[in-house]
């Protein structure tokens, strides 16, 4: 059996230094090595996207990642993006907008669709669906899930023009 | 789904490397972006005692555009080259044809290097390498060399490259003219069900050099010098698109598989690549 090897992740914002097989998923460390289970496991094939989170300013698919390669790692979960007493603006879009039914797409959804708005902060509806690709939702047909993401770069945006 | 145990080694420059794959032969691989090594890895499907992470070898990062010549090292992500301006404006058909590889978030993770190297008929970049008749650049134990991407492929997943040899950069020269990559999948992330990649150049209004190569319609991309011959010194008409399609449909043999039976996707592709010349024309 392969030794065990030290990594050392920033997970939103805390620095974790875990012992972990070489074949253990990002996923699954988050999940059961730091209680974040905010990422969710849907497919485990890198198709759905319920397992994205934010890894050095880019978003990736945790369970296609061993958690190896990301020693030294910057990673954002759903739960570095806002709090039950402080909602995230996409999270508050996502409420007023119903994107979301049974909600295990959610945080991959939002995790997603806050690094689009990073790197495209007032993207058309076509960009939105296009950048939202690799997230799949069974429930809502994505139009709501559309319909808060452009909710919230409006928002996002009033709140940048006001800060100015 | 757990991969089977294996060691994890990350070296940090080409020659430590190559030592790791010298020191564990067949039980060692080395992986770039690991979108299709772990998949793979996890169904068990693949076994691995030594995974070699080549993220920290400085020298396979890194796109150069210089004059007319583009350099790209192979672990360059797809989002990496599809960021890129010097690129899209040297090769407008590789930011094109990376925007229809899988989604963004594999294209964060998926490199270049990956892509070509690995030698799935499905891979998008390598027809579009062909189609720029770019030349490869393999070092191993033995020394460097560099193989025409056009001479690469062999069958599915069998390349010139040998087992002790990496992929570390690719190069090609700017291609004047005008670029299309077509494609047709089932669903958005979807490997192609026939795709091509067409650079036609125009001198007045006849075609001066043209090149096409096709995806996913063989069990290799497949370049056809007869497709181009059938446009060069035409003027580009319809005529001379069909001309060019019946010619690369001559050199395709698809086979049938879950996205269709092989006369389909024979069908499919004649409508892609007419699609795909035209498009690169009324860009030239």
């Amino acid at each position: 059996m392969p030794r065990k090897q030290a990594i050392s992740l920033t997970v939103n914002g805390e620095i974790r230094e875990l012992l972990v097989e070489p074949r253990e998923l990002l996923i699954h460390v988050l999940r059961e090595g730091l209680g974040l289970t905010g990422p969710h496991i849907g497919c485990e094939t890198s198709h759905c996207g319920a397992c994205t989170v934010d890894m050095n300013g880019g978003s990736v698919k945790a369970c296609t990642v061993f958690a190896v390669q990301a020693d030294g790692a910057e990673i954002t979960t759903i739960e570095g993006l806002g709090s039950p007493g402080a909602l995230h603006v996409l999270q508050e879009t996502f409420r007023e907008h119903h994107g979301l039914q049974c909600g295990y797409c959610t945080p991959g959804m939002i995790t997603r669709a806050h690094r689009l708005l990073q790197e495209n902060p007032r993207p058309t509806e076509a960009e939105v669906r296009f950048g939202m690709a690799g997230n799949l939702c069974r429930c809502t047909g994505y139009q709501n899930i559309v319909k808060a993401i452009l909710a919230a770069a409006d928002r996002m945006a009033a709140m940048q023009e006001a800060a100015e | 789904m757990i991969a089977a145990a294996f060691e994890y080694h990350r070296p940090v420059d080409i020659s430590a490397a190559f030592g790791l794959l010298a020191d564990h032969g067949s039980a060692a691989r080395v992986i770039a972006g690991g979108h299709s090594l772990i998949p793979m890895m996890k169904l068990r499907v693949t076994a691995i005692d030594h995974l070699v992470d080549l993220r920290d070898v400085a020298e396979l990062r890194g796109v150069e555009v210089s004059g007319d010549r583009v350099r790209i090292g192979a672990m360059v992500t797809q989002h990496e080259m599809i960021a890129h301006a010097g690129l899209a404006a040297a090769a407008p058909i590789l930011r094109e044809a990376a925007l229809q590889i899988a989604d963004p978030q594999v294209r964060v993770r998926g490199t270049i290097g990956g892509n070509l190297a690995n030698g799935d008929p499905g891979n998008d970049l390598p027809a579009v390498m062909q189609c720029l008749d770019a030349a490869f650049t393999l070092a191993g134990p033995r020394g460097r060399r560099t193989v025409a991407a056009r001479d690469f492929y062999r069958s599915a997943f069998v390349t010139d490259r040998a087992d002790d040899e990496i992929l570390t950069e690719v190069t090609f020269a700017r291609a004047p003219g005008g670029h299309a990559y077509e494609k047709q999948k089932r669903k958005i992330g979807d490997y192609a069900t026939a795709a091509c990649a067409a650079v036609v150049a125009k001198t007045g209004d006849r075609v001066s050099a043209a090149a096409i190569a096709m995806t996913n319609l063989a069990d290799r991309p497949v370049w056809s010098a007869a497709a181009a011959a059938a446009l060069v010194g035409t003027s580009g008409d319809a005529a001379a698109i069909s001309a060019a399609t019946a010619a690369a449909l001559a050199a395709i043999d698809p086979a049938d598989d879950n996205r269709g039976p092989a006369a389909f996707k024979r069908h499919v592709a004649g409508v892609i690549i007419g699609r795909a010349i035209a498009r690169a024309l009324s860009r030239a």
